[in-house]
Protein backbone atom coordinates (compact mmCIF):
# COMPACT_ATOMS: atom_id res chain seq x y z
CA UNK A 1 0.00 0.00 0.00
CA UNK A 2 1.42 3.23 -0.90
CA UNK A 3 0.67 6.42 1.17
CA UNK A 4 1.21 10.15 1.19
CA UNK A 5 1.39 10.41 4.50
CA UNK A 6 5.20 11.64 5.66
CA UNK A 7 7.14 9.64 8.04
CA UNK A 8 8.02 10.87 10.83
CA UNK A 9 11.73 12.02 9.93
CA UNK A 10 10.95 13.17 6.86
CA UNK A 11 7.88 15.16 9.34
CA UNK A 12 11.11 16.63 11.69
CA UNK A 13 12.36 18.20 8.20
CA UNK A 14 9.21 19.30 7.30
CA UNK A 15 8.44 21.14 10.63
CA UNK A 16 12.13 22.34 10.18
CA UNK A 17 11.72 24.01 6.74
CA UNK A 18 8.14 25.58 7.67
CA UNK A 19 9.46 27.26 10.80
CA UNK A 20 12.70 28.60 8.24
CA UNK A 21 9.87 30.12 5.86
CA UNK A 22 7.83 31.07 8.35
CA UNK A 23 10.65 33.53 9.62
CA UNK A 24 10.48 34.96 6.52
CA UNK A 25 6.66 36.23 7.53
CA UNK A 26 6.63 39.76 8.70
CA UNK A 27 3.61 41.67 10.53
CA UNK A 28 1.83 43.73 9.01
CA UNK A 29 1.65 46.82 10.85
CA UNK A 30 5.24 46.04 11.81
CA UNK A 31 7.18 44.96 9.04
CA UNK A 32 10.38 45.28 10.66
CA UNK A 33 9.84 42.10 12.84
CA UNK A 34 8.46 38.70 11.70
CA UNK A 35 5.81 36.87 13.44
CA UNK A 36 8.29 34.50 14.46
CA UNK A 37 10.21 37.00 16.36
CA UNK A 38 6.68 38.80 17.47
CA UNK A 39 6.71 35.61 19.07
CA UNK A 40 3.20 34.42 16.76
CA UNK A 41 3.99 31.25 15.96
CA UNK A 42 3.28 28.49 18.21
CA UNK A 43 2.78 24.85 17.31
CA UNK A 44 3.83 23.73 14.13
CA UNK A 45 2.65 20.34 13.35
CA UNK A 46 1.91 17.60 10.53
CA UNK A 47 -0.83 15.63 11.15
CA UNK A 48 -1.16 13.42 8.58
CA UNK A 49 -1.14 15.43 5.18
CA UNK A 50 -2.05 18.61 7.05
CA UNK A 51 0.62 20.87 7.84
CA UNK A 52 -1.18 23.18 10.82
CA UNK A 53 0.26 26.16 12.29
CA UNK A 54 -0.77 27.80 15.49
CA UNK A 55 -1.12 31.24 15.72
CA UNK A 56 -1.33 33.13 18.79
CA UNK A 57 -2.71 36.66 18.32
CA UNK A 58 -1.35 39.58 20.26
CA UNK A 59 -4.70 41.01 21.00
CA UNK A 60 -7.98 39.22 20.60
CA UNK A 61 -9.96 39.92 17.39
CA UNK A 62 -6.81 41.77 15.68
CA UNK A 63 -7.65 42.68 12.33
CA UNK A 64 -3.78 42.24 11.37
CA UNK A 65 -4.50 38.67 11.73
CA UNK A 66 -6.08 37.93 8.58
CA UNK A 67 -3.21 39.29 6.92
CA UNK A 68 -0.73 37.00 8.68
CA UNK A 69 -3.28 33.25 7.86
CA UNK A 70 -3.10 34.72 3.94
CA UNK A 71 0.42 35.23 4.31
CA UNK A 72 1.61 32.16 6.05
CA UNK A 73 -0.14 30.02 4.06
CA UNK A 74 1.28 31.79 0.65
CA UNK A 75 4.89 31.45 2.64
CA UNK A 76 3.95 27.92 2.96
CA UNK A 77 2.75 26.94 -0.77
CA UNK A 78 5.64 25.76 -1.98
CA UNK A 79 5.75 22.96 0.87
CA UNK A 80 2.34 21.63 0.05
CA UNK A 81 3.07 21.33 -3.49
CA UNK A 82 6.56 19.84 -3.46
CA UNK A 83 5.27 15.83 -4.50
CA UNK A 84 7.65 14.80 -1.75
CA UNK A 85 6.52 16.52 0.97
CA UNK A 86 3.35 14.20 0.88
CA UNK A 87 1.32 17.62 2.10
CA UNK A 88 -2.14 17.82 0.67
CA UNK A 89 -3.17 21.21 3.20
CA UNK A 90 -1.88 23.54 4.96
CA UNK A 91 -4.41 24.80 8.01
CA UNK A 92 -3.53 27.68 10.38
CA UNK A 93 -5.44 27.72 13.60
CA UNK A 94 -6.32 30.94 15.63
CA UNK A 95 -5.49 30.01 19.10
CA UNK A 96 -5.70 31.11 22.24
CA UNK A 97 -4.07 27.72 24.09
CA UNK A 98 -1.88 29.91 25.66
CA UNK A 99 -1.92 33.74 26.31
CA UNK A 100 0.34 36.31 23.61
CA UNK A 101 2.53 37.81 26.28
CA UNK A 102 5.17 40.44 25.73
CA UNK A 103 7.95 37.65 27.08
CA UNK A 104 7.40 35.88 24.09
CA UNK A 105 9.14 38.11 21.73
CA UNK A 106 12.43 37.02 21.10
CA UNK A 107 15.78 39.13 21.59
CA UNK A 108 15.95 39.92 17.61
CA UNK A 109 12.63 40.74 17.75
CA UNK A 110 12.85 43.25 20.44
CA UNK A 111 15.70 45.17 18.78
CA UNK A 112 13.61 44.94 15.64
CA UNK A 113 11.12 46.93 17.38
CA UNK A 114 13.49 49.51 18.68
CA UNK A 115 14.51 50.15 15.43
CA UNK A 116 11.26 51.37 14.12
CA UNK A 117 10.97 53.76 16.49
CA UNK A 118 8.80 51.48 19.36
CA UNK A 119 9.66 50.80 23.07
CA UNK A 120 9.62 46.81 23.74
CA UNK A 121 7.20 46.07 26.20
CA UNK A 122 8.26 45.03 30.10
CA UNK A 123 9.34 41.37 29.55
CA UNK A 124 7.24 40.26 32.64
CA UNK A 125 3.90 39.29 32.98
CA UNK A 126 3.56 43.09 34.62
CA UNK A 127 0.10 45.04 34.18
CA UNK A 128 -0.34 48.58 33.58
CA UNK A 129 -0.46 51.07 36.84
CA UNK A 130 2.63 48.92 37.62
CA UNK A 131 4.92 48.74 34.74
CA UNK A 132 8.02 51.03 34.52
CA UNK A 133 8.43 54.00 32.31
CA UNK A 134 8.79 53.17 29.23
CA UNK A 135 12.54 52.94 27.14
CA UNK A 136 12.82 56.07 24.94
CA UNK A 137 13.76 54.13 21.36
CA UNK A 138 15.30 56.92 20.10
CA UNK A 139 18.04 57.92 23.45
CA UNK A 140 17.18 55.31 25.38
CA UNK A 141 16.46 57.45 28.46
CA UNK A 142 13.73 56.30 31.19
CA UNK A 143 12.69 59.92 31.57
CA UNK A 144 9.50 58.89 29.74
CA UNK A 145 5.47 59.81 30.09
CA UNK A 146 2.85 57.94 28.96
CA UNK A 147 0.96 60.09 27.15
CA UNK A 148 -1.90 57.57 26.74
CA UNK A 149 -2.35 53.62 27.23
CA UNK A 150 -4.73 53.75 24.03
CA UNK A 151 -2.76 54.42 20.64
CA UNK A 152 -3.87 54.18 17.62
CA UNK A 153 -3.91 50.23 17.20
CA UNK A 154 -5.06 47.95 20.42
CA UNK A 155 -1.82 46.65 20.76
CA UNK A 156 -0.43 50.30 20.90
CA UNK A 157 0.50 53.06 23.63
CA UNK A 158 1.16 56.75 23.47
CA UNK A 159 4.50 57.80 25.19
CA UNK A 160 6.91 60.70 25.15
CA UNK A 161 10.36 61.21 26.00
CA UNK A 162 11.44 64.34 28.27
CA UNK A 163 15.16 63.49 27.92
CA UNK A 164 15.18 63.91 23.79
CA UNK A 165 11.31 65.38 23.20
CA UNK A 166 10.41 63.04 21.43
CA UNK A 167 6.90 61.21 21.01
CA UNK A 168 6.95 57.86 20.41
CA UNK A 169 4.53 54.20 20.84
CA UNK A 170 5.36 51.43 22.86
CA UNK A 171 4.03 47.38 22.20
CA UNK A 172 1.46 46.26 25.04
CA UNK A 173 2.10 43.69 26.88
CA UNK A 174 -1.42 42.22 27.14
CA UNK B 1 -7.62 9.37 13.46
CA UNK B 2 -8.41 10.73 10.27
CA UNK B 3 -8.27 13.97 9.17
CA UNK B 4 -11.83 14.15 9.01
CA UNK B 5 -13.25 13.37 11.86
CA UNK B 6 -15.38 15.22 14.14
CA UNK B 7 -13.95 18.51 16.09
CA UNK B 8 -13.70 17.92 19.61
CA UNK B 9 -17.19 18.77 21.06
CA UNK B 10 -16.88 22.29 22.88
CA UNK B 11 -19.19 20.63 26.12
CA UNK B 12 -20.32 17.38 27.47
CA UNK B 13 -23.78 16.43 25.40
CA UNK B 14 -26.12 17.55 28.02
CA UNK B 15 -24.88 21.38 28.41
CA UNK B 16 -25.21 22.90 25.13
CA UNK B 17 -28.07 25.16 26.59
CA UNK B 18 -26.34 26.01 29.58
CA UNK B 19 -22.92 27.22 27.97
CA UNK B 20 -24.90 29.03 25.62
CA UNK B 21 -26.55 30.90 28.29
CA UNK B 22 -23.34 32.03 29.95
CA UNK B 23 -21.53 32.72 25.85
CA UNK B 24 -24.52 34.68 25.24
CA UNK B 25 -24.70 37.08 28.95
CA UNK B 26 -20.83 37.48 28.26
CA UNK B 27 -20.99 38.08 24.43
CA UNK B 28 -24.18 40.41 24.61
CA UNK B 29 -22.36 42.79 27.33
CA UNK B 30 -19.61 43.11 25.61
CA UNK B 31 -21.32 43.65 22.00
CA UNK B 32 -23.77 46.30 23.72
CA UNK B 33 -21.29 48.04 25.33
CA UNK B 34 -18.83 48.54 22.77
CA UNK B 35 -21.28 49.63 20.53
CA UNK B 36 -22.94 52.17 23.07
CA UNK B 37 -19.44 53.58 24.12
CA UNK B 38 -18.39 53.61 20.21
CA UNK B 39 -20.91 56.62 20.11
CA UNK B 40 -17.67 58.91 22.02
CA UNK B 41 -15.92 58.30 18.52
CA UNK B 42 -14.98 62.10 17.22
CA UNK B 43 -17.00 63.58 20.18
CA UNK B 44 -15.10 62.61 23.45
CA UNK B 45 -13.90 65.75 25.92
CA UNK B 46 -10.50 65.81 24.05
CA UNK B 47 -8.58 63.98 21.66
CA UNK B 48 -6.74 61.51 23.91
CA UNK B 49 -10.17 60.28 25.31
CA UNK B 50 -11.11 60.35 21.71
CA UNK B 51 -8.52 57.33 21.16
CA UNK B 52 -8.68 55.83 24.01
CA UNK B 53 -12.56 55.23 24.22
CA UNK B 54 -12.33 54.44 20.17
CA UNK B 55 -9.80 51.38 21.71
CA UNK B 56 -12.01 50.66 24.71
CA UNK B 57 -15.04 50.04 22.35
CA UNK B 58 -12.73 47.69 19.97
CA UNK B 59 -11.78 45.81 22.92
CA UNK B 60 -15.56 45.27 23.50
CA UNK B 61 -16.53 44.48 20.07
CA UNK B 62 -13.37 41.75 20.11
CA UNK B 63 -14.51 40.35 22.78
CA UNK B 64 -17.81 39.75 21.77
CA UNK B 65 -16.86 38.61 18.61
CA UNK B 66 -14.92 35.52 20.33
CA UNK B 67 -16.96 34.52 22.59
CA UNK B 68 -20.41 34.89 19.89
CA UNK B 69 -17.37 32.99 17.74
CA UNK B 70 -16.88 29.82 20.52
CA UNK B 71 -21.27 29.89 21.03
CA UNK B 72 -21.13 29.35 16.81
CA UNK B 73 -19.49 26.35 16.99
CA UNK B 74 -21.24 25.57 20.27
CA UNK B 75 -24.61 25.79 17.76
CA UNK B 76 -23.63 25.11 14.62
CA UNK B 77 -24.56 28.49 13.57
CA UNK B 78 -22.50 32.03 12.11
CA UNK B 79 -20.87 34.55 14.62
CA UNK B 80 -22.72 37.03 12.47
CA UNK B 81 -26.17 35.61 12.69
CA UNK B 82 -26.09 34.89 16.27
CA UNK B 83 -24.93 38.40 16.91
CA UNK B 84 -27.24 40.55 14.35
CA UNK B 85 -30.12 38.39 13.49
CA UNK B 86 -32.53 38.65 16.31
CA UNK B 87 -35.18 40.40 17.93
CA UNK B 88 -34.09 42.95 20.70
CA UNK B 89 -36.12 41.41 23.21
CA UNK B 90 -33.61 38.35 22.31
CA UNK B 91 -30.54 39.96 23.32
CA UNK B 92 -29.27 39.44 27.07
CA UNK B 93 -27.41 41.90 28.31
CA UNK B 94 -27.30 43.08 31.45
CA UNK B 95 -29.50 46.00 33.31
CA UNK B 96 -26.03 47.81 33.89
CA UNK B 97 -25.63 47.59 29.94
CA UNK B 98 -29.18 49.00 29.36
CA UNK B 99 -28.69 52.53 30.24
CA UNK B 100 -27.92 54.78 27.48
CA UNK B 101 -24.13 56.08 27.30
CA UNK B 102 -25.74 59.63 29.03
CA UNK B 103 -23.29 61.91 30.06
CA UNK B 104 -19.32 61.57 30.27
CA UNK B 105 -19.59 60.83 34.00
CA UNK B 106 -22.52 58.43 33.39
CA UNK B 107 -20.13 56.57 30.79
CA UNK B 108 -17.20 56.35 32.86
CA UNK B 109 -18.85 55.39 35.82
CA UNK B 110 -20.58 52.73 33.74
CA UNK B 111 -17.64 51.76 32.39
CA UNK B 112 -15.62 51.39 35.71
CA UNK B 113 -18.41 49.43 37.37
CA UNK B 114 -18.89 47.01 34.80
CA UNK B 115 -14.96 46.59 34.15
CA UNK B 116 -14.88 45.74 37.35
CA UNK B 117 -17.58 43.21 38.17
CA UNK B 118 -16.51 41.74 34.60
CA UNK B 119 -13.28 41.35 35.83
CA UNK B 120 -14.28 39.14 38.70
CA UNK B 121 -16.76 37.18 36.53
CA UNK B 122 -13.90 36.18 33.88
CA UNK B 123 -10.94 35.89 36.28
CA UNK B 124 -13.48 33.01 38.21
CA UNK B 125 -13.91 32.37 34.64
CA UNK B 126 -10.52 31.29 34.29
CA UNK B 127 -9.81 28.22 35.75
CA UNK B 128 -13.53 26.23 34.08
CA UNK B 129 -13.47 22.93 33.21
CA UNK B 130 -14.41 24.11 29.46
CA UNK B 131 -11.19 24.78 27.78
CA UNK B 132 -11.68 27.02 24.88
CA UNK B 133 -14.00 29.34 27.18
CA UNK B 134 -11.39 29.41 29.89
CA UNK B 135 -8.56 30.44 27.51
CA UNK B 136 -10.47 33.56 25.84
CA UNK B 137 -11.06 34.08 29.83
CA UNK B 138 -7.59 34.30 30.13
CA UNK B 139 -6.54 36.82 27.53
CA UNK B 140 -10.17 39.13 27.76
CA UNK B 141 -8.32 39.67 31.35
CA UNK B 142 -5.16 40.45 30.68
CA UNK B 143 -5.86 43.02 27.75
CA UNK B 144 -8.88 44.69 30.72
CA UNK B 145 -6.09 44.99 32.62
CA UNK B 146 -6.29 48.61 30.91
CA UNK B 147 -9.79 49.39 31.35
CA UNK B 148 -9.67 49.09 35.03
CA UNK B 149 -6.75 51.52 35.02
CA UNK B 150 -8.51 53.98 32.80
CA UNK B 151 -11.93 53.60 34.42
CA UNK B 152 -10.60 54.10 37.84
CA UNK B 153 -8.50 57.41 37.24
CA UNK B 154 -11.53 58.71 35.63
CA UNK B 155 -14.23 58.09 38.66
CA UNK B 156 -11.42 59.56 41.04
CA UNK B 157 -10.56 62.69 38.88
CA UNK B 158 -14.33 63.67 38.40
CA UNK B 159 -15.09 63.23 41.90
CA UNK B 160 -12.15 65.13 43.43
CA UNK B 161 -12.46 67.77 40.68
CA UNK B 162 -15.83 69.37 43.03
CA UNK B 163 -18.34 71.22 41.51
CA UNK B 164 -19.97 70.17 38.35
CA UNK B 165 -18.09 66.86 37.53
CA UNK B 166 -18.76 65.63 41.39
CA UNK B 167 -22.46 66.44 40.63
CA UNK B 168 -22.73 64.60 37.62
CA UNK B 169 -20.53 61.75 39.16
CA UNK B 170 -23.12 61.49 41.78
CA UNK B 171 -26.12 61.41 39.21
CA UNK B 172 -24.08 58.59 37.39
CA UNK B 173 -23.60 56.66 40.78
CA UNK B 174 -27.44 57.25 41.81
CA UNK B 175 -29.03 56.33 38.20
CA UNK B 176 -26.74 53.01 37.11
CA UNK B 177 -25.18 51.89 40.38
CA UNK B 178 -28.53 49.72 41.75
CA UNK B 179 -28.06 48.28 38.01
CA UNK B 180 -24.64 47.71 38.49
CA UNK B 181 -24.93 43.66 40.09
CA UNK B 182 -27.11 42.85 37.32
CA UNK B 183 -23.78 41.80 35.58
CA UNK B 184 -23.09 39.10 37.96
CA UNK B 185 -26.75 38.29 38.64
CA UNK B 186 -27.18 34.21 38.58
CA UNK B 187 -27.71 32.49 35.17
CA UNK B 188 -30.92 30.20 34.83
CA UNK B 189 -28.71 27.52 34.46
CA UNK B 190 -26.06 28.77 37.41
CA UNK B 191 -26.47 25.60 38.86
CA UNK B 192 -26.00 22.88 35.86
CA UNK B 193 -22.96 24.87 35.06
CA UNK B 194 -21.70 25.27 38.50
CA UNK B 195 -22.46 21.18 38.99
CA UNK B 196 -20.19 20.82 35.52
CA UNK B 197 -17.27 23.09 36.81
CA UNK B 198 -18.13 25.23 34.00
CA UNK B 199 -19.19 28.09 35.93
CA UNK B 200 -16.18 26.89 38.86
CA UNK B 201 -17.15 29.92 41.41
CA UNK B 202 -21.09 30.71 41.65
CA UNK B 203 -22.97 34.72 41.16
CA UNK B 204 -23.13 35.10 45.19
CA UNK B 205 -19.18 34.83 45.63
CA UNK B 206 -18.59 36.22 42.63
CA UNK B 207 -20.47 39.73 44.50
CA UNK B 208 -19.05 39.45 47.06
CA UNK B 209 -15.45 39.72 45.46
CA UNK B 210 -16.77 42.39 43.32
CA UNK B 211 -18.49 44.54 46.12
CA UNK B 212 -14.89 43.58 47.98
CA UNK B 213 -13.18 45.83 45.46
CA UNK B 214 -15.62 49.03 44.46
CA UNK B 215 -16.34 49.14 47.85
CA UNK B 216 -12.82 50.60 49.41
CA UNK B 217 -12.23 52.98 45.95
CA UNK B 218 -15.47 54.24 46.47
CA UNK B 219 -15.30 55.20 50.35
CA UNK B 220 -11.61 56.67 49.37
CA UNK B 221 -13.83 59.52 47.35
CA UNK B 222 -16.59 60.07 49.84
CA UNK B 223 -18.96 57.68 48.20
CA UNK B 224 -20.50 54.30 48.33
CA UNK B 225 -21.65 51.70 46.79
CA UNK B 226 -25.97 52.19 46.28
CA UNK B 227 -28.29 48.84 47.26
CA UNK B 228 -28.45 46.50 44.60
CA UNK B 229 -32.22 47.45 42.70
CA UNK B 230 -33.91 44.09 43.22
CA UNK B 231 -34.63 43.71 39.42
CA UNK B 232 -30.74 43.45 38.80
CA UNK B 233 -30.32 40.92 41.19
CA UNK B 234 -33.23 38.46 39.73
CA UNK B 235 -32.19 35.62 37.22
CA UNK B 236 -35.61 36.89 35.40
CA UNK B 237 -35.16 40.10 34.92
CA UNK B 238 -31.20 40.94 35.40
CA UNK B 239 -30.88 40.29 31.52
CA UNK B 240 -34.49 41.23 30.23
CA UNK B 241 -37.09 44.23 29.94
CA UNK B 242 -34.79 46.63 27.85
CA UNK B 243 -35.41 50.08 28.09
CA UNK B 244 -35.84 52.85 25.40
CA UNK B 245 -32.03 53.88 25.29
CA UNK B 246 -31.08 50.59 24.26
CA UNK B 247 -33.89 50.33 21.16
CA UNK B 248 -32.97 53.11 20.03
CA UNK B 249 -29.30 51.49 20.02
CA UNK B 250 -29.78 48.33 18.53
CA UNK B 251 -32.24 49.63 15.76
CA UNK B 252 -28.72 51.65 15.36
CA UNK B 253 -26.67 49.28 15.30
CA UNK B 254 -28.48 46.79 13.23
CA UNK B 255 -29.49 49.02 10.41
CA UNK B 256 -26.45 48.43 7.85
CA UNK B 257 -26.87 44.29 8.69
CA UNK B 258 -30.45 44.69 7.64
CA UNK B 259 -30.21 46.66 4.45
CA UNK B 260 -28.14 43.33 3.32
CA UNK B 261 -27.68 40.59 5.55
CA UNK B 262 -26.11 38.11 2.90
CA UNK B 263 -23.21 40.98 2.42
CA UNK B 264 -19.79 39.92 2.30
CA UNK B 265 -17.36 42.15 4.64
Amino acid sequence: MTTATARPPARAALVRAARARLATVVDPEIPAISIVDLGLVDGVTVDDATLVVEILPTFIGCPAIELIRAAVIEQLEPLRADPDSGLERVEVLISFREPWTAARISERGRAALVASGFAPPGSGPQLVGLAPPATCPYCGSRRTVLENAFGPTRCRSIHYCTACRQPFEQFKDA
Amino acid sequence: MTAAGPAHPIVEAGLERSLAELLLALADDDFVLGFADSEWTGIAPHLEEDVAMSSLAQDELAHAAAWYGLLAQLTGGDADRVAYDRPSTAVRHSRLVDHGRGDWARTMTRRWLYDTANAVRIEGLASSTCRPLADIAVKVRREEAYHLAHGQAWVERLAQAGGESRRRLDDALALVGPDAPSVLAPLESEAALQAAGILPTGSAELLERWTARVEPVLGRIGLGLPPAAPAALDPAMARSGHGPDFEALWAELTSVRRLDPEAAW
